[in-house]
């Protein structure tokens, strides 16, 4: 194994700043009632709170530079805020906009990215990348939309995470001269919001037919800005499942020290002492991973085989975690009334989301060299 | 004290020692004497009070010139228990008279703590010490006891009031192994190997000089050696598919003929997890370093113990009909353990002991709720009885 740089595995004073901020945005305007209230009605998204995540937070222009009118900090600060998304399961499209359509245009360049991203990172536009949430780092470019003789594109991306919400879409396209990213306004597409498994993150369908599109960059550049975008969003989202696994422990462990039974509280019974001590140590494990992603995915070095290990890793974590909060808070745990129920949601489509575990471990195999 | 303060101290210890030319010893004898043993440690005890994330610099460029080590693994118990409970407790005379051996490796220290009944239950310990005069009469018996066959002293919790709960009424001495009624006989274990002993202390006397810390507070000082014992498991810094996963990968490599899919798959599932618990171990230290240490120790030995198992498991499959075959069953005495070094029917046979050693991983998921959760603990119906009254 060659020499790596030594990685920064801790939070700087910033990051903790910059946390602090969000958590107390997020514990005032997305509290576990609040959303519960919010999923079932015409507007599952909170875009106020979005607006100020986004803008007033700059949370959006995180991994910006400051010459496109970003924050120039990097994806270690941009996962700091997806951990504390996690951990409240906030309903907000900041994957697909801050993360996936941001990372795809900054990969990209050029001009039609320059006008595009001050927006996205000023928050006046939010974005959406055009593929399946559940495309993986390395898969074929997708051959669902093509470029007609016109410029104009026609065809379908199906399940894109925050499209029905999104102005703009990054729509990955193939033409006479091979792959291409191109912009496209939402107005000119048709998009159908499906029922998410996920309640507080939306999927919908996108239908292009001739929709007006411009060219954002074109052939094996097109194809690594998606990869980029997708290996970017994959490696983040650890830090999300990392929050969603540090969410299930506090919230099981405070559930046991005051749930009494049998004439003591629950949490002093030692199975289920252990079974917490375990969700701990899994814990440990997701945070230092995903932090070694995102330090990886900022300082560019070891990102494909990073990437790898954290969804390999941490996505089962935060599901087991998830699952057993719900088996620890017995009958409440199992109702509708409970968030639990959001996060699991959040926690088994996140292990689908860029790649499950298993295609992450045969992609890892094959750089790490363990051939089959 | 800066890094290159340190290198220059070395630079410098270097070209007035030749580690070419200069006796072993003698060479380790020196640098303790030039403060640069355990550079945490106080002047004149092998160090210069120097921020304890300082002693890697110091080790890496002792390593990088050629230098001899201390050996220590092999000396592990004494650097990593004995010698931060003597500095903590230790009187003047104490210190002076145990660390520079200690350290050059000339003493070699073991740790009779353990009881056939009182294991994970410490505190329960029977082996009593009597006063006599100035000296103390030691009996009873110890178990577990690594590196006893090769101990010069050993640190030693002795029962000194019967008639007090438990945790009080302990008291901590230092044991001349060499001493009248030491007797140290071999245990051997599931490896074949005899790693481990049993040690009987009949009639032991051992000079009140030899006490570590007042009457009665064994326990406080035993706390100590507990403590630094869990630090020290947190081990060392290991590259990527560095220790068993890296042996394992290799095997894979170079043995085409034994894969198969479900060994493939499993295989890679350990990949995965070694290299998160490195990336944690190396957390753990960043944060050390930082002078924030955080509780995730603990749960760091958790994990360790089952990915070795999980891997030492795998590794014997994978090995398809060499598996079926052991490399040695002579009793032998090792003078450290040694994972790499043998094949994996050992290796998978050892493996057993890492959950158990060192704090079994039943005890370490109660400190982890207990402590870092903030869980209730458990019923403690000892507390208040005195040692003499309990059931055994």
């Amino acid at each position: 194994m060659s020499e790596l740089p030594t990685p920064d595995l801790l939070y700087s004073e910033v990051e903790e700043d910059l946390r602090a901020s969000v958590r107390d945005l997020l514990t005032d305007q997305a509290s576990p009632a609040a959303l519960l209230a919010r999923v079932e009605t015409s507007e599952p998204y909170d875009l106020k709170l979005w607006k100020t995540l986004a803008a007033d937070l700059g949370a959006a222009g995180l991994m910006v530079p400051e010459e496109l009118g970003g924050h120039g900090a990097s994806a270690r600060e941009t996962a700091v805020v997806l951990e504390e998304l996690g951990r409240s399961v906030a309903p907000v499209p900041f994957l697909g906009s801050a993360v996936l359509a941001t990372s795809a245009l900054l990969a990209a360049g050029g001009s039609v990215a320059a006008e595009l991203l001050p927006r996205l990172a000023a928050g006046e536009l939010t974005g959406a990348l055009a593929v399946p949430l559940s495309t993986a780092p390395g898969a074929a470019f997708p051959a669902t939309v093509s470029v007609n003789g016109d410029g104009t594109l026609s065809g379908r991306a199906g399940t894109v995470v925050d499209a029905s919400v999104a102005e703009l879409l990054v729509v990955p396209a193939t033409g006479p001269d091979g792959p291409g990213l191109y912009a496209v306004e939402a107005s000119a597409a048709q998009v159908t919001e499906l029922v998410s498994f996920d309640l507080t993150r939306r999927v919908a369908d996108v239908e292009l037919a001739n929709a007006a599109a411009r060219l954002v960059v074109s052939g094996a550049a097109a194809e690594a800005a998606l990869d980029n975008a997708l290996t970017t969003a994959a490696g983040l989202l650890a830090s999300e499942q990392t929050g969603l696994t540090e969410w299930a422990l506090t919230t099981t462990v405070t559930y046991l020290k005051g749930r009494y039974q049998f004439g003591r509280p629950v949490g002093g019974f030692q199975s289920l002492k252990h079974r917490l001590a375990n969700l701990y140590t899994d814990l440990v494990n997701a945070r230092a991973t995903a932090r070694y992603a995102a330090d990886a995915l900022a300082g560019g070095f070891d990102v494909p085989i990073a990437v790898a290990v954290a969804q390999a890793r941490v996505a089962p974590i935060a599901v087991h975690a998830v699952e057993e909060a719900i088996q620890l808070h017995g009958g409440i745990g199992m109702t509708w009334e409970h968030p639990a129920h959001l996060f699991l949601k959040r926690a088994k489509s996140d292990e689908l989301a860029f790649g499950t575990p298993g295609r992450h471990r045969a992609r890892l195999a094959d750089l790490v060299d363990l051939p089959a | 004290m800066t890094p290159d303060d340190l290198q220059a101290q070395v630079a410098g210890f270097l070209a007035a020692h030749d580690p070419k030319t200069t006796d072993r010893l003698e060479f380790l004898r020196a640098r303790y004497d030039a403060g640069l043993a355990w550079v945490h440690f106080p002047e004149g005890l092998g160090g210069q009070g120097a921020p304890r994330a300082l002693q890697p610099v110091v080790e890496a460029a002792f390593a990088a010139a050629g230098a001899p080590d201390n050996d220590p693994r092999r000396i592990g118990i004494g650097l990593g228990m004995a010698a931060p409970t003597i500095l903590a407790f230790g009187t003047d005379e104490q210190r002076t008279r145990y660390l520079r051996p200690l350290w050059t490796g000339e003493e070699v220290w073991c740790q009779l703590f353990s009881e056939p009944g009182a294991g994970s239950d410490l505190a329960a310990l029977a082996t009593r010490a009597v006063r006599d005069g100035d000296d103390w009469v030691v009996t009873g018996q110890k178990v577990w006891t690594s590196s006893a066959h090769t101990a010069r002293w050993g640190i030693l919790v002795t029962r000194t009031d019967p008639d007090v709960p438990k945790h009080q009424g302990m008291t901590y001495f230092l044991c001349d192994m060499t001493a009248p009624g030491v007797e140290v006989r071999p245990l051997r274990q599931i490896t074949g190997e005899a790693e481990f002993n049993e040690v009987f202390l009949t009639g032991v006397r051992i000079p009140d000089t030899q006490r570590l810390g007042a009457v009665g507070e064994g326990w406080k000082v035993a706390q100590t050696t507990l403590m630094n014992e869990r630090v020290a498991i947190g081990g060392n810094a290991l590259p990527r598919e560095g220790g068993l996963i890296g042996m394992v990968s290799k095997t894979w490599r170079e043995r085409p003929e034994l894969r198969t899919p479900e060994l493939r798959d499993r295989l890679v599932q350990h990949w995965v997890e070694a290299e998160s618990l490195r990336l944690a171990a190396s957390r753990l230290r960043q944060q050390l370093t930082a002078g924030a240490p955080g509780p995730e120790g603990s749960a760091m030995k958790v994990a360790f113990s089952e990915l070795n198992q999980k891997l030492t498991g795998l590794e014997i499959e994978l090995l398809g009909e060499e598996g079926l075959r052991y490399d040695d069953w002579t009793p032998r005495r090792p003078e450290k353990v040694d994972f790499l070094g043998r094949e994996a029917g050992y290796r998978y046979l050892r493996a057993k002991g890492n959950s158990i050693e060192g704090g079994t991983s039943e005890i370490l998921r109660n400190i982890i709720s207990e402590r870092v959760l903030g869980l209730p603990s458990e019923p403690r119906v000892d507390k208040d009885v005195a040692w003499k009254d309990l059931p055994r």
